[in-house]
């Protein structure tokens, strides 16, 4: 799987998120603090079943950088995908970078493995 | 003839009330009831009413609010009840009750509870028209209708009543005077410094007080309707008189049955309440305990326990009572503990007075200094829990007693009694009997806070003399049990929502990173952040949608609309009052019908459109406010909605125009953040069809101006709202809630709706309505510019944002791609859509495929 170029990284509001569609999967992508901090993860919320998890507020709890989704507010950890409330609810991670101004996302193993 | 014995109750009022309250629960709970017959007897046309908070019938509380008894509680519990009908006669030997009304009850056991009468001194003229006393309800009607066409009363005796009564006639718009026969004001409960700063306090007021005066005779006067003439040859002109000069035991029945009572009148009870029949029992101011008879209801109540418990064979003894008593006479607080006058052999007292700030206290000190014997507490009341808790409990007196009363400067904490030096048989709270172990239970249940305490053991539900206390008691067993007591807002700040409103108004921080980097850690959460975001909006009220405070909003107050379970959203339009054209109606059928919304009527009396995907909402919006409608807010932690019934406009009963007064309310709170959701309403009369009661600010129409309700509550756990001010002109009722709003945003917690912030309000509704009403803490005016500000820098979110293309930006579900988020999926109900379930979505995906 290749890096995909989704978007400026001034397209995303300081500690917020957006979401992505890369290759029919949604990516909630964060934006914390300056420019070189960013996550990628599923955008859907198994405990709501919606796809909410990118529009969730971020933070950190217990030294973990987490989004709370928005509808029953799960927290999943952004660097490992676990949700910390019920590990039963994890999500996938995906790797993301920025290049030239651009962020780029390569989608996760655990994507590959369910798409294949 | 049935086998059940026969309980009759003579008396009607708290104490034989209570007395029936805790028989029936004690013979339900054991199974026992249908071997009882309960019959009662009530002289008064309506059953037991709270007499302790009659004063109350005058700001507007009536007599059903006053009412102690539980609707349908007779009839429920299969007590009979003759209303209207007085027991006139005792036979001992039949064992029979004779009424009034002619009836003949048989009882096993009698229980007399006939209370007291207000003693009239045997003045000449006392029975002339407009001189009454001050006992029923029936009373205050008479007083009522006397004080509206009169200009002058005065109130015979200074004593606790009396003083009650004197405010009645003051708040009625009289020229009130106060006559006593002492030569001070109360003369049980306080000592001669204590009453001196009592008058004076009075005085200020407005009142005239008279000590040192024997009332010799009533005649026909000059300017007024009488002139009441004074041994010592003064007079006083007034046209209303209200005696109030003590009370004395009705115990006519028991003497015409030859009881014993005392020399001064009281029917003889033993420890047990037994009268010298043992068929009969005494209770409440109608008996004479150890050559006592207790004029307050406290031990009346301790008196129907130990009655109930004597009939039903279990051990009780009635031993006296601590006579001690708090209270806030005419906005004073005054209370009197143990021995306030100092009368013990070799007592020793401290006293601290400030005339400034009009304060008086007093210790009264054991010889060897060890125990504390009582204390008068004049102006400032606020020790008296710890006060009477170290002389109820005997506890030893610290090395410098005086501290217990000095104020409290800078940096000095005062030494705290420490609860948990209370033994678990403490009492706590004397009105309903809680002791410090049946609080420490409630909180092994599961108790949390002072309101869940309140609701499960009914600790200072009655006077709120314990309040503080309860708190302490909390506080120290909660930690006891490890849970760690701090009201810090998460993980983020070690600080309650109060202090951090605090910080940004006085250090003047405009961001959640200054807020952060100075008094927090980390990076913040999905609690801190919103809650922070409210403040500074309260604050600086700027736009929740600027860059640097929409990272702080959760996705309702982000993208301005309410997400539902499937990521859509929902988009409510104010429509204040609830009043909209036909244009307008026709404007939001046609915007849902264009972007295929479902619709729901609100409780709140507007319109709900549902299923919006965040790409829509500014389309939708646009089309709303080109048609002039703004955001409703209902996405936020801000003002709702302000219902309204039709009002005078239109209906026959309206007394003013409710619908006109949401309006203005509604536009003038409308956007403005709060630590949780408010709701309002207005009724147009006291028949009361906009439901106010049930909300955080409700307005009821009088014929004379509007009742302002506060902390109504409906929701999970309803709370009906309390009568806050009477007969407010529109000018006072909008300065009034302004402050009350302001105060609520200051000093809430996180998520705290009014009617849970005003249960936990350390002093109450009493403390609330003197920091909005007397302005107690000087900051009435504060909070109204604050309030002012807020309205003056409304602005309409939606309409701001549709015109800044940089913040339609966001409104995308996807950054990188013009797709609809695919999980979306409605499906048809009842002719509109509805978000399909899981299972339906599968099957329109196999279809599709």
């Amino acid at each position: 799987m290749n890096w995909v170029d989704i978007c400026s990284i001034d397209d995303i509001v300081p500690n917020t998120g957006v979401g992505a569609l890369i290759q029919g999967h949604q990516v909630a992508i964060f934006r914390l603090l300056g420019s070189d901090e960013l996550y990628a993860i599923d955008n859907y919320d198994p405990a709501s079943s919606a796809n909410v998890l990118s529009r969730g507020l971020v933070g950190d709890l217990g030294g973990k950088v987490v989004v709370a989704s928005p509808i029953y507010k799960h927290h999943y950890c952004l660097q490992d995908g676990v949700c910390l409330e019920d590990a039963g609810y994890s999500v996938n991670v995906h790797e993301i970078r920025v290049s030239n101004g651009r962020v780029e996302v390569r989608l996760g193993e655990g994507v590959m493995e369910r798409a294949a | 003839m049935s086998s059940k014995k026969s309980i009759v109750v003579i008396g009607n009022g708290m104490v034989g009330h209570k007395y029936l309250e805790l028989l029936v629960q004690k013979l339900e709970q054991s199974g026992q009831r249908n071997d009882y017959e309960l019959i009662t007897f009530c002289e008064e046309p309506r059953v037991a009413y709270d007499r302790v908070h009659l004063s109350a019938y005058f700001s507007g509380t009536s007599a059903d609010e006053l009412s102690l008894v539980e609707e349908g509680f007779y009839e429920k519990h299969g007590i009979t009840l003759h209303l209207n009908d007085k027991a006139v006669a005792i036979d001992r030997e039949a064992k029979v009750v004779q009424s009034a009304q002619g009836k003949q009850v048989a009882y096993d056991k009698l229980v007399l509870a006939t209370g007291s009468y207000p003693f009239v001194p045997p003045v000449e003229g006392a029975e002339r028209e407009d001189c009454f006393v001050y006992r029923t309800i029936e009373d205050l009607e008479a007083i009522t209708e006397a004080g509206s066409r009169s200009r002058v009363g005065a109130v015979v005796g200074g004593g606790l009543l009396g003083l009650e009564a004197a405010k009645a006639l003051k708040d009625m718009g009289l020229k009130t005077h106060v006559v006593e026969f002492a030569p001070r004001l109360m003369t049980v409960q306080v000592d001669d410094g204590g009453g001196r700063m009592l008058r004076k306090m009075i005085e200020e007021l407005g009142v005239e007080v008279h000590t040192g005066k024997n009332t010799q005779c009533i005649e026909q006067g000059e300017s007024c309707k009488h002139v009441m003439r004074f041994a010592d040859g003064e007079s006083l002109e007034t046209d209303v008189i209200l005696f109030s000069a003590g009370i004395r035991p009705r115990d006519e029945l028991a003497r015409a049955c030859e009881l014993e009572v005392g020399p001064r009148g009281g029917i003889v009870i033993d420890n047990s309440c037994l009268t010298t029949d043992k068929s009969i029992y005494a209770i409440g101011e109608c008996a004479l305990w150890d050559g006592k008879i207790f004029g307050l209801v406290a031990p009346g109540y301790d008196m129907a326990r130990v009655a109930v418990d004597h009939l039903l064979e279990s051990e009780n003894e009635f031993a006296g009572a601590d006579m001690s008593t708090k209270l806030k006479l005419m906005g004073v607080d005054v209370a009197s503990i143990g021995d306030a006058q100092g009368a013990t052999q070799g007592s020793k007292s401290c006293v601290y007075v400030d005339e400034r700030q009009r304060i008086y206290k007093k210790l009264v000190i054991s010889e060897d200094d060890k125990r504390l014997l009582g204390a008068v507490l004049v102006g400032d009341a606020e020790d008296y829990g710890n006060l009477l808790q170290m002389m109820l409990n005997d506890i030893e007196l610290p090395e410098h007693p005086e501290a217990l009363i000095l104020p409290s400067l800078d940096g000095m904490a005062k030494p705290a009694l420490g609860v948990d030096a209370l033994p678990a048989t403490a009492q706590i709270c004397s009105c309903n009997n809680v002791s410090k172990g049946d609080l420490a239970s409630a909180i092994e249940g599961g108790c949390m806070t002072v309101g869940d305490l309140k609701s499960c053991t009914a600790a200072a539900t009655s006077c709120g003399g314990c309040a503080a206390l309860v708190k302490d008691v909390l506080n120290a067993e909660l930690k006891a049990r490890g849970v760690e007591v701090n009201n810090h807002i998460c993980e983020h700040f070690e600080y309650s929502r109060q202090e951090l409103e605090h910080m940004v108004r006085v250090e003047k921080i405009r961001s959640f990173e200054d807020l952060l980097g100075k008094h927090g850690n980390g990076r913040g959460c999905d609690i801190c952040k919103p809650a922070v975001a409210s403040i500074l909006a309260t604050t600086w009220n700027e736009h929740v949608i600027e860059p640097h405070l929409a990272q702080l909003q959760d996705t309702n107050d982000y993208f301005m609309a309410n997400m539902q379970k499937d990521g859509t959203y929902s988009v409510v339009p104010r429509v204040p009052g609830g009043e909209i054209t036909a244009e307008k109606l026709i404007v939001l059928g046609e915007v849902a019908k264009k972007f295929g919304l479902y619709t729901k009527i609100t409780g709140g009396q507007r319109i709900d459109l549902f299923g919006a995907r965040v790409e829509q909402l500014p389309l939708i919006w646009k089309e709303l406010v080109d048609a002039g409608f703004e955001s409703g807010h209902a996405y936020g932690k801000a003002v709702r909605t302000v219902k309204s019934c039709v009002g005078s406009t239109w209906c026959r009963y309206g007394v003013q125009d409710s619908v006109g007064m949401a309006i203005l309310m509604e536009e003038r709170y409308r956007g403005i953040r709060s630590p949780h959701k408010l709701k309002f309403a207005v009724s147009g009369c006291t028949r009361e069809c906009a439901e106010a009661q049930v909300k955080d600010v409700g307005v009821i129409a009088t014929e004379n101006g509007w009742n302002l309700y506060v902390a109504g509550n409906g929701g999970m756990k309803p709370r009906h709202a309390d009568l806050f001010a009477t007969d407010l002109d529109d000018e006072t009722l909008i300065k009034y809630v302004d402050r009350f709003l302001m105060f609520y945003i200051r000093t809430a917690d996180r998520l705290q709706r009014t009617a849970r912030w005003l249960e936990n309000l350390e002093g109450g509704l009493d403390y609330l309505k003197e920091v909005v009403i007397e302005d107690k803490l000087g900051i009435g005016e504060e909070l109204e510019a604050q309030m002012q500000m807020l309205v003056d820098t409304y602005e309409c979110e939606w309409k701001k944002t549709i015109e800044n293309p940089e913040k339609l930006k966001r409104f995308r579900h996807f950054v990188n791609s013009e797709s609809n988020d695919s999980n979306v999926v409605f499906v048809q109900e009842r002719g509109q859509i509805r978000p399909a379930t899981e299972d339906e979505r599968e099957e329109l995906k196999e279809k599709a495929a």
